[in-house]
This record gives structure tokens, C-alpha cells and sequence, in this order.
């Protein structure tokens, strides 16, 4: 029976609130005398602030205050810190003021702030505020805003370089010196707007009686907020509460610590009042983190059989205006180490370049640093077969790792934890019916069809990680997790976790665990999550490590617990405890079954404690701490099929073929949707979207009436196929499945429609692949 | 200025002194408490403020309370009847067709009013009924399953 | 999201709106609110007064006339689409109507607001240019305006302030047959190029030819070259050709954006041309 609970696909446990529009979201919650803020923000890419004049703001109707970023520091409050600084890099972290003091580095730089009785009026206050700026010259392109007599963004970051890291395994030179061919590209990963389809939100409610600062908010990791609040609030961390409610998606870009979280406390300090802020879409666009922003110029180095021997890049990568909490390790740690791929590439070398400029800031978007990373090297493996007059998918098999159990160390220093990667691309291939489909692309041609097949076979690094490699990699904090598991009298169970989903569907897995684990009902469990005073230490849901690094706490709770009703059993039963076995929810005598506890029975004594064995605390309750030896790495093959119509430059995706391997499957149909949810993002960046400043830092896609987040009509269905290949990082065996589809699908698609426009002569295209775009690339082709 | 608005939401018959300006998604969330009712965007792409309109599917965040006064509005709150789902909110609840949840009410409104007007629909007629409403999370895939398996149900 | 205050009023007939409209001072009217609403929660716009015309009962429905159909300004783009008289009369209009924005959006918005607002994305005003409707406004004087006259410019019509359009009567397209081709805004929806075309065939040629293009220049335009290229000529592939190849013509000062160039745009039309006619030649075949 038991076998039967993980690995099935049960429905999701978070729906029924959903479905019924009883789940709170942070905008939802309404505190007796709340007020509402709105940010003034600034209109220019730089300049400096000249004077704020809020007389006629302060007021206005329902106005309580107008503050400044002055204000704010008299105060008390700080920067908001970056939490991850890359060691070996020379990283400059310039001060992030949350709120502008004498200069604003972007549009939607908060320059002030608005408290007022409800949101309309606090908007009109907004209007009302007036800033004299003096206009400062502009830099937004990450390569040109190194480039000698740009205009630099902080006083002691020279060049805007805000760092410059290195990774080197082997020796490239020498690749490169003895290759018989050698490939080379300009790619440009576009920024991209991460576009939760919840808009941030924040609701401060400040105590001045006990000094107690309870902020609920829309985060994807709570305690890592209190823990930065702690630091920019001056607040201390034991009086500061963070609460994620129900979060509506984040894909990164609800991971970062942001300045509005800090002012709406700040504000209910000055008002005494609940403050709350939530921010329309186009002010996200503006204000929350953006992701990507990528120029890479890449080579590779191959024999002419395709084994490739070498990969050499330089790397700007755009940071925006001022460093984001994870910034820095992004293009870094989750993007180089990454180069090998999947593959056997014995020497690579790589510069990145963290570049400042007047945009938005860059953080965490789906996949982080890893689709910049795969994306390069699948490309580049697809532009290697074209040159070399191969099959992709033969290069490819040409350079796959094989098939390993126990480790495997690429040329950057990674140890991949296990893999088969010919067993995905096998699968996919035949899902596919790949030799089917290149008969039927050549037919096509005849008729002046033009169809591409794109694959891409992955592999990336998730379930952030041991905490030893984070303080090595200047990650600020831990990455392990941790679990509570509490029996109540009658049997059921209440789970506290650290991590924090918000959509994914942990609720449900993690209830499956443990009902699978210990014979109880999955109804019998309930998981709470998302609240620093009533959920234990945890570093969030990111990375995809909710369910790798999560579950391996859980796990060592529901250990505890088998390993304390033992002890209650043998005693009751009147055995030895090594005499005891466990089997589907019963504690018996190891050959007679007969004689048992079930878990409720010990539950029960465990609470009354009528009858404990000498020495054994009453109470059912276990917590474990986790922090796996390694991170995992999910892997899998993708195929795309797409018809390009070359008079217009229209892409269609006809066919979307993904197998993956997530190890352990706890709940198919929620890995399904994760897989589902994370292609259309990745299609999204090849097709449809791309955040575009002009040269005065405006952004020219500020709203979702220009910026393409992809609808229904856009993908097929996708046909998915697993396999499954246990790590052994993590008591279950699982990996992550949050970011594959994202990383995979955006060089499967790409790669298709370049396979499609080869016959044309096309060489250079730039994501996303719009219409005029294929259509000029097949003009200038042609020309 | 403020004007007085009546209308029946959810069955409940309500009376409010208003100003012009405010939106409808606005009096249902922030003066009904009716916070079902999300706001994804400001520019009428996103769907997650659908609600009914005498029987038909608007955007709130596009409708101003006066302009609906005397209407009948039902919210996702109000769309389960006697404490059973709706059969449109039972079929995204089997097939998985939510993630985050947070554009789910207007999907569900949405979909709805497609059933209502095409009861038996395609794959691509879902696909295509739902350009009003913007889902990040789930590529659609299973949103359309619950589509079809909703109008499946609700003819049978 | 949260527009600037306004006074509201709520005109029961066409004369206590047309009153309004003479005595508020920066009044703008409101219909189905939803190319306005959208403008003033950006604050694009900023108006003091909204003169709601929603609920005047004589400004909505759809007739059948001697001369066509007539609609009223306030009928909803589902409701055209929906529309028995529509399809029958002229049926490219209700298939037009069909694609507008999204479901929502089509049970709210109305195609008097609609060509009020004379968006150039719009698909309205490049259909009744096709189709050589007329509009009609009161105020004043009750006039008829042709709908080639009717669009004056980016967001401007030839109504007058104090003019409220009333109706649109859209002749029947008879022995003829149009199609509206439309190349979306992948985020807005809006016709990034829209091409109609109405063609009529007597002995095997083309006897009628009427091109209008939509979402290139600031108003849609007739591709009058094109046009008579080929009228009085067969439907044959290389004539078909002749005429895509001076649709530019008409398409001066092409707009742009960060989707679609002005150059690229001319190139749609061209192609989406093309497209129609082929279609409408092999239909008419």
C-alpha cells in the first residue's frame, strides 16, 4: 500500500482554497487601520536629485506622509545588502540605498514615498510629489557600459565593471592551438521580465510597544528576508516576523530582498500604522528584478569527427543599476561552472564581466545563470554539426558523458552526481521519431516548407547545495533545510518545513512522504510553511531545492520518529528494540506481525505518556536538519519540430518532445506541470520575449501591452517522457524539476528554428526569434 | 464626488456611496472583502480580475463600480453552490490546472462563459478562448485538459 | 491602475448626453470604457468629467436597413460577432469582430468607442473603410460621415467636439466577397497589420477590388494601386504578384515599434495582400 503513495499522481492538496478564491495573497490581507504606500519613482535612467518638494503631496486628502530616502537613513535604515559576493572576483558593492538619496540609477529608482488612507489617494499624492532632477548621461548595454567613456553609474566602480570572474579547467590554449575546426558566435541572451503573474506586495505592521516588526510578504524564502530585514532595518531578527502567505509564483524574481520591503516597515514606523504596498504591473516591470541580460562571445574547438576539445567565452553580464541579493553568483557559480554541458569537454575557460548600468536590476529568473549556460553550449554544439556537415544528435553522442552512477568531474571542478544522458536522448529520439521527422523536413523542403528540428540534451546544477559550498562560492548564508514533524494524540501530523513553495506543490509531495514513510493518511498530514515564528530555519524555494534538500530534512525527521516509536513499542510489546521492525505504519515483533503498535497507537502514548520506557521524553516530535553532500543534477533530452513561414518570418512550435530525469518521482502529474509551465517560459525567451531599453534607459516594454508573455495559442501540447536515475545526494534519490523545461527548451526551439533557415544560409539570429527578425536574417541571408 | 451604486453580487444584494473612479475589482476586494478576485495587470491582458457581468465575462479591473450598478456580478467566491464545486472548478482541481493559483479565478470565469457559448470545444478552440487570461506557471497544457473535461462533464 | 478623479454622468437619452458633452467643461465620453479605462489607469489620460453613455438604450442594437445594416455606437464587438443580420449582410464584419482583443474584452468594448478612439491597431476602422461605411454622429446638425473621411489621424477622427457618433451603417457586401487577414501584437493583440480586402468577379475577372491596411500609417488607407492593377484583370498568380508588389505605395511614414518596424510592416501588408487575394481568387474559382 504504502509503495503505492509516492509515485502517485494524487491530486494537489492547495487546490480546494485556490479554486474557491479563499487563498490569501499578501495583498489580501487587510490589518485594523491599515494604510497604503505608493513609491515615487524616477523617470530617468540617471540623474541627480536636485531637490523633492512634497508640500503639496503632505497636503493632499488622506496623505499621512511623503518621506524621503534622507528620511529613511536618519532613521535608521541601511542599504540593502547583496548576499552573494563571488570570492576571486574583486566584486565592488556599491551602496543600494532602498530609496534614492542624491541619485537615481534607473527608471523606477524609488525616489520617495507616500503613505495615504487608501490606494487611490496614495497614487495621487504620488502625482503630486515634485522632484527636480538634473539629467545625467546613460548606459544600458552591458559590453558598451565598460567601454571607455561611458558614463560611469558608482564613484569607485571603474569602467562599471563591478567584477571579474574566472573559471579553467584544462588547457584551452592548447585546444584551440591543435583543433582542426573552430566555431565561433556572438550570442545575446535578452533580459528578460519574470512576470509572476501576483505582482509584489508587502504589508509592514510596526509595534513601537514591543518593537516587533511583522511583515507579510510576497517572498519565496521568508527567513533569508528576516535575516537581511535584520541587517537594513536595524531591526533585531528575533523582533522581526516574515509571513508568505499564499504566493502567487515567483521564478526567481520574488527570491531577492527588495527595498519596498524595508520601506513599508519604515513607513509604519513614521505613521504607526499597518502600511501596506502592492505594486501595479507596470511598475514591476520597472522595479522588480529582471533576468538574463547576457552578451557572450564563444568559441569552440573540435576534431573533425565533432569531438569537441576545447570552449572559450567572454561574458558581460548585465547587473543593472545596483546588486540584487543574489546577483553576482548567477552568471558566475550557476552559469560557468556550467559550461561542459553534458558533455566530455576537457578544457574550458571562461572571463565573466559583472557590468553595471542603468536598468533595472538583474537577479534570479527560472533557471539563473544555468539557460545562459546551456543555452551557449547547445548552440554552439548545433552551429559545430552545421559547419562539420553532421547530424546534431550525432555530434551530440559523439560527446556525452557516459553513463555514471557515482560522480563525474567536468573540466570546470563540478562532480555531476549521476547520469545517462544517451538514455534521455534515446528516448526522446524515439518519442520523436527523429529519423521519421528529418524524412519528412526533407519532403517538406521540396514543397518550399520550411520545418526545423531542434534538439538539446542538458544537464544542470539545482538543489542548492551543501553549505560548505555556499560560504566557499560567498553565498551569505546556509542551504541546508530543516523539518519538524509533530504527532498529535490522535495520529495526526503537522510538518513544519524552512522552505517555502509557492506553486509548486510541496504541500502535496511532502504529505505523500510522509505518508508513504509512516503509514498515515495523506489527509492525516498537514505541511506548514512560509512563517519565521511558526516554521523552523530554512533557506527558501529557489534553485529547485524545495524538494531535493527539503525532503532529505523531512526524511531525517520521520527517522526520529521511527526511531523513538521503536523504542515505545518495544516497551509496550515488552521486546528488545533491536527485536523491532517497521512495515506500512506498523511497529511489530520481527516475526511475529501479529504483535504491533501502529503509528497512531504510539502516537497516542507518546502524548499521554502513561507508560514510557525509562529515559525517553514524551511527545512524537522530531526535527532534522539537512545539508546534502553535493548538489543534484537533473538532465534529459528536448526536441522541438517548427514550421517557419519564411515570406513573413512566423514560427510555429508544431511538436515539443522532453524527457527528463528528475530521479525519484514523488508525484508525476505535479513533475508533469513543472515540466509543462517551465518549456512554455523557456519557448517564451526563444519566440516571444525580451525586455528593450533605449539608449536613454527608458523601458520600451513596460507594459504587457508591448512585452509578449506567451498565451495559450502559442505552444502545442508537449509530449513528455522520464526516465529515472536515483541520486544518492539525498535520502529519496530525487532531483530538481523546478528549471529544466526553461533551461532546455529555449536552445531546443532556437536550434529548431536555425535547422529550419540553414537550407537559407542563415548564420546569425537573435532571441526572441520574431517575425522581422527571422525575416531579416533570411533577407540579409539571401542578399 | 461619490455616488451610490446598488447592485447584486453573488446573490447578495449590496449598496455603496462610491467614487466614480473606482474600479470594479477594486469595491469587490477592497470594500466586499472579496479578494478571490486577483489583479495580475494594468492594461486589460492578464484576465485574473474576471468575473461575470449579468452572465457575461468582463475584466474588472476594466469596469468602473457606476458603470456597473444594477447589475448581477458573480465572483469565483460565489460560483460553488451549496458547498459543492462547480464542476469548471472540480475539473482544474483533477487535472491539475493551477499552480500558484493566483490567475486561476479568472481562468475559471473564463471558462465558464467559453462552455456556456461552445460546449463541446477543441483543443484549439480552448487554446484560442483563452487569449484573455495569462498563466505563468502551468505552459496551459493541463489548464486546457481541465477545459475540456469540465464541458465534458457539464453536457453529459 | 488607479485613475485620477472624475465627475461621472449617466445621460439616459442621445440629447442629455449631447447636452452634457456642450455644458462639462474636459468631459470625455465613456462607452464600453475599454480603450479609455486602460489610458486613464496609466494616467495617459486625465479627464475631469466621463459622460457615461452605456446605458442609453437608442444608441444600442443592430438592425437590418434598406441600404445595409445599422449599428448602434454602443453594440458590443460580441455582439456583431454573435449577430445573425451581421453575418447574413456582411458577414467579414462579424468574423472581424470575432478577433477583436479577447472574449472579455469583446462583451464589453463597442464599436462606437471603438472607432471613436481610432486606435491604429484597431481592426474596426480598417474594415469600414473596406467596406465604405457610414458613420453617423448627432450634435448639432445629425451628420453622415464616409468612412474614408471619418479617420483624420493618429487618435483622431472628424468628429467634432460636442459630436457623438450614434450609429454605423455598413452597406451589404452582396455578390462579394472580403476577408480580413490580421497579423497580432503578440502581447497587446492589437493588428499589427490588418488587410482587407473585398473583391467582386464577373466573367472570370476581377470586376470589384477594394483594399484597405490597417495598423501601418496613423489612419488605415486604401491600396489604391493595387487596386487598379487588378481590376478588369484575371485572378492569376503573376497579377495577384503585380498588385502586392505596389500595396507599398499607399503606405507612407509607416509606424514602428519594438515588435515591427515600419519597413516590416510594409512587408506584411504586402504579403498579407497576397495572402487575401489568393484566397478570395481560389475561392471565387
Amino acid at each position: 500500500m504504502a509503495s503505492r503513495i509516492l509515485g502517485s499522481a494524487i491530486k494537489r492538496r492547495e487546490d480546494p482554497r485556490l479554486i474557491t478564491g479563499q487563498a490569501r495573497y499578501t495583498d489580501d490581507f487587510v490589518l485594523p487601520g491599515m494604510v497604503y504606500m505608493s513609491v515615487v519613482r524616477s523617470p530617468y535612467a540617471h540623474a541627480r536629485i536636485r531637490g523633492i518638494d512634497s508640500s503639496r503631496a503632505a497636503a493632499m486628502p488622506g496623505v499621512l506622509g511623503v518621506f524621503t530616502g534622507q528620511q529613511m537613513k536618519d532613521a535608521g535604515f541601511g542599504p540593502i545588502p547583496c548576499a552573494w559576493v563571488v570570492p576571486a572576483s574583486d566584486t565592488k558593492t556599491p551602496p543600494y540605498p532602498p530609496i534614492a538619496i542624491d541619485t537615481v540609477r534607473y527608471v523606477g529608482n524609488a525616489v520617495a514615498i507616500v503613505v495615504a488612507q487608501d490606494r487611490y489617494q496614495a497614487r495621487d499624492a504620488v502625482e503630486a510629489v515634485e522632484v527636480d532632477y538634473d539629467p545625467l548621461p546613460v548606459t544600458v548595454d552591458a559590453f558598451k557600459a565598460t567601454q571607455k567613456g561611458a558614463p560611469q553609474l558608482h564613484a569607485d566602480v571603474a569602467s562599471n565593471v563591478c567584477f571579474h570572474w574566472k573559471v579553467s579547467g584544462g588547457d584551452v590554449e592548447a585546444a584551440f592551438r591543435d583543433a582542426d575546426v573552430i566555431v565561433k558566435d556572438h550570442i545575446i541572451n535578452q533580459r528578460l521580465i519574470p512576470n509572476a503573474m501576483e505582482p509584489r506586495a508587502a504589508l509592514a505592521q510596526f509595534s513601537s510597544a514591543s518593537g516587533e516588526v511583522t511583515l507579510w510578504s510576497t517572498t519565496q524564502n521568508p527567513h533569508i528576508e528576516r535575516f537581511l530585514l535584520s541587517i537594513d532595518t536595524g531591526t533585531p531578527e528575533h523582533k522581526i516576523r516574515v509571513i508568505a502567505p499564499e504566493v502567487g509564483g515567483g521564478f526567481g524574481s520574488k527570491l531577492p530582498h527588495y527595498p519596498e520591503a524595508a520601506m513599508t516597515i519604515f513607513a509604519s514606523k513614521m505613521v504607526n500604522r499597518p502600511v501596506k504596498w502592492t505594486e501595479t504591473r507596470s511598475e514591476n516591470y520597472h522595479s522588480t528584478t529582471h533576468g538574463r541580460d547576457h552578451i557572450q562571445d564563444v568559441e569552440i574547438a573540435a576534431m573533425k569527427d565533432g569531438t569537441i576539445t576545447g570552449l572559450r567565452a567572454r561574458v558581460w553580464a548585465n547587473l543593472g543599476a545596483y546588486l540584487s541579493t543574489a546577483a553576482p553568483g548567477i552568471p558566475t557559480i550557476l552559469h560557468g561552472l556550467m559550461l561542459s554541458g553534458v558533455y566530455t569537454i576537457p578544457n574550458i575557460h571562461e572571463d565573466v564581466f559583472g557590468v553595471f548600468s542603468n536598468t533595472t536590476p538583474v537577479d534570479a529568473y527560472r533557471g539563473a545563470g544555468r539557460p545562459e549556460a546551456v543555452f551557449m553550449v547547445e548552440t554552439m554544439v548545433d552551429r559545430l554539426a552545421r559547419e562539420l556537415k553532421l547530424d546534431p544528435v550525432d555530434v551530440r553522442r559523439k560527446n556525452l558523458i557516459p553513463p555514471f552512477q557515482d560522480g563525474y568531474t567536468v573540466a570546470t571542478g563540478l562532480v555531476y552526481d549521476s547520469g545517462n544522458y544517451e538514455g534521455a536522448l534515446t528516448k526522446a529520439l524515439q518519442m520523436a521519431d527523429y529519423p521519421k521527422l528529418r524524412l519528412e523536413q526533407a519532403e517538406a523542403r521540396k514543397k518550399g516548407q520550411y520545418l526545423g528540428i531542434g534538439v538539446c540534451t542538458y544537464a544542470e546544477i539545482c538543489g542548492l547545495g551543501p553549505s560548505q559550498v555556499a560560504g566557499a562560492v560567498g553565498f551569505g548564508g546556509g542551504l541546508w533545510e530543516s523539518a519538524i514533524v509533530r504527532f498529535h494524540p490522535s495520529g495526526k501530523v503537522h510538518v513544519m518545513v524552512g522552505i517555502s513553495p509557492h506553486g509548486q506543490g510541496e504541500e502535496t509531495t511532502f504529505a505523500q512522504i510522509v505518508a508513504n514513510e509512516l503509514g498515515v493518511g495523506v489527509d492525516d498530514v498537514e505541511i506548514m510553511h512560509g512563517d519565521t515564528d511558526q516554521t523552523p530555519m530554512g533557506w527558501g524555494t529557489y534553485g529547485s531545492r524545495s524538494t531535493a534538500v527539503g525532503s532529505g530534512a523531512l526524511m531525517g525527521a520521520i527517522k526520529k520518529i521511527k526511531e523513538k516509536a521503536t523504542l515505545i513499542t518495544a516497551h509496550l510489546l515488552e521486546a528488545a528494540p533491536e527485536d523491532i521492525d517497521y512495515a506500512d505504519g506498523k511497529f511489530f515483533v520481527k516475526g511475529s506481525p501479529d504483535k504491533f503498535k501502529t503509528i497512531q497507537d504510539v502516537a497516542l502514548m507518546a502524548n499521554v505518556a502513561w507508560n514510557m520506557p525509562k529515559g525517553v521524553e514524551p511527545g512524537l516530535e522530531t526535527s532534522s536538519f539537512f545539508d546534502p553532500p553535493n548538489f543534484v543534477y537533473p538532465f534529459g533530452a528536448h526536441i522541438a519540430l517548427v514550421e517557419v513561414d519564411v515570406e513573413t518570418g512566423e514560427v510555429a512550435l508544431k511538436r515539443y518532445v522532453a524527457v527528463d530525469d528528475c530521479g525519484k518521482v514523488i508525484n508525476p502529474m505535479i513533475v508533469e506541470g513543472q515540466i509543462h509551465g517551465g518549456i512554455a517560459q523557456g519557448v517564451g525567451q526563444a519566440l516571444y520575449e525580451g525586455a528593450v531599453y533605449d539608449d536613454q534607459g527608458q523601458l520600451l516594454t513596460g507594459s504587457m501591452m508591448d512585452y509578449a508573455v506567451p498565451k495559450a495559442e502559442n505552444f502545442p501540447n508537449f509530449e513528455l517522457g522520464m526516465t529515472e536515475t536515483l541520486t544518492n545526494v539525498n535520502p529519496l534519490g530525487v532531483k530538481g524539476i523546478g528549471e529544466t523545461g526553461t533551461i532546455a527548451s529555449t536552445p531546443a526551439v532556437y536550434n529548431a528554428v536555425a535547422d529550419a533557415l540553414a537550407p537559407l544560409g542563415v548564420k546569425t539570429l537573435n532571441m526572441p526569434l520574431t517575425p522581422e527578425r527571422v525575416w531579416r536574417a533570411i533577407q540579409e541571408a539571401r542578399s | 464626488m461619490k455616488l451610490p451604486v446598488s447592485l447584486s453580487v453573488n446573490g447578495v444584494n449590496q449598496s455603496a456611496e462610491v467614487e466614480p473612479r473606482l474600479l470594479l475589482v477594486h469595491y469587490l476586494r477592497d470594500h466586499l472583502g472579496l479578494t478571490g478576485t486577483n489583479v495580475g495587470c494594468d492594461t486589460s491582458q492578464c484576465g485574473a480580475c474576471t468575473v461575470m457581468i449579468d452572465g457575461q465575462a468582463v475584466k474588472s479591473c476594466t469596469v468602473l463600480t457606476v458603470q456597473a450598478d444594477g447589475s448581477k456580478v458573480m465572483t469565483i467566491e460565489g460560483l460553488a453552490a451549496n458547498g459543492k464545486l462547480h464542476p469548471v472548478q472540480q475539473a482544474f482541481w483533477d487535472k491539475h490546472g493551477l499552480q500558484c493559483g493566483f490567475c486561476t479565478p479568472g481562468m475559471i470565469m473564463t471558462t465558464c462563459a467559453l462552455i456556456e457559448r461552445n460546449p463541446k470545444p477543441t483543443e484549439a478552440e480552448v487554446r484560442h478562448g483563452l487569449e484573455g487570461n495569462l498563466c505563468r506557471c502551468t505552459g496551459y497544457q493541463n489548464i486546457v485538459a481541465a477545459v475540456q473535461e469540465a464541458a465534458a462533464r457539464m453536457k453529459a | 491602475m488607479f485613475a485620477a478623479s472624475f465627475d461621472y454622468h449617466r445621460p439616459r437619452t442621445v440629447d442629455e448626453a449631447l447636452k452634457l458633452m456642450r455644458e462639462v467643461k474636459d468631459a470625455r465620453v465613456l462607452a464600453g470604457g475599454h480603450s479609455l479605462l486602460p489610458a486613464m489607469k496609466l494616467r495617459l489620460a486625465s479627464p475631469s468629467a466621463l459622460i457615461d453613455i452605456g446605458r442609453i438604450a437608442e444608441l444600442n442594437g443592430i438592425r437590418a436597413v434598406k441600404d445595409g445594416v445599422q449599428i448602434g455606437a454602443l453594440t458590443t464587438h460580441a455582439a456583431i460577432a454573435s449577430s445573425d443580420v451581421v453575418r447574413r449582410v456582411c458577414p467579414v464584419l462579424a468574423d472581424t469582430a470575432a478577433h477583436i482583443g479577447d472574449l472579455q474584452v469583446r462583451n464589453r468594448g463597442t464599436i462606437g468607442g471603438s472607432l471613436a478612439h481610432a486606435d491604429p491597431g484597431a481592426d474596426y476602422p480598417t474594415i469600414m473603410l473596406l467596406l465604405g461605411a457610414t458613420l453617423t454622429a448627432s450634435g448639432g446638425k445629425p451628420r453622415d460621415i464616409a468612412a474614408q473621411d471619418f479617420f483624420v489621424d493618429l487618435f483622431t477622427t472628424a468628429l467634432k467636439p460636442g459630436e457623438l457618433l450614434t450609429s454605423i451603417t455598413v452597406p451589404p457586401t452582396g455578390a462579394a466577397s472580403a476577408v480580413y487577414l490580421k497579423h497580432r501584437h503578440p502581447a497587446s493583440s492589437f493588428a499589427v497589420v490588418g488587410v482587407g480586402l473585398l473583391v467582386e468577379m464577373r466573367s472570370g475577372k476581377f470586376s470589384d477590388v477594394r483594399i484597405s491596411i490597417g495598423g501601418v500609417t496613423v489612419t488605415p488607407v486604401r491600396a489604391k494601386n493595387a487596386e487598379a492593377a487588378l481590376t478588369g484583370q484575371a485572378p492569376s498568380e503573376e497579377n495577384i504578384a503585380i498588385a502586392a508588389s505596389v500595396v507599398a505605395d499607399a503606405l507612407e511614414n509607416p509606424l514602428g515599434d519594438t515588435y515591427a518596424s515600419g519597413g516590416f510592416r510594409v512587408h506584411l501588408a504586402t504579403v498579407m495582400t497576397k495572402r487575401a487575394l489568393t484566397q478570395l481568387a481560389w475561392k471565387a474559382r
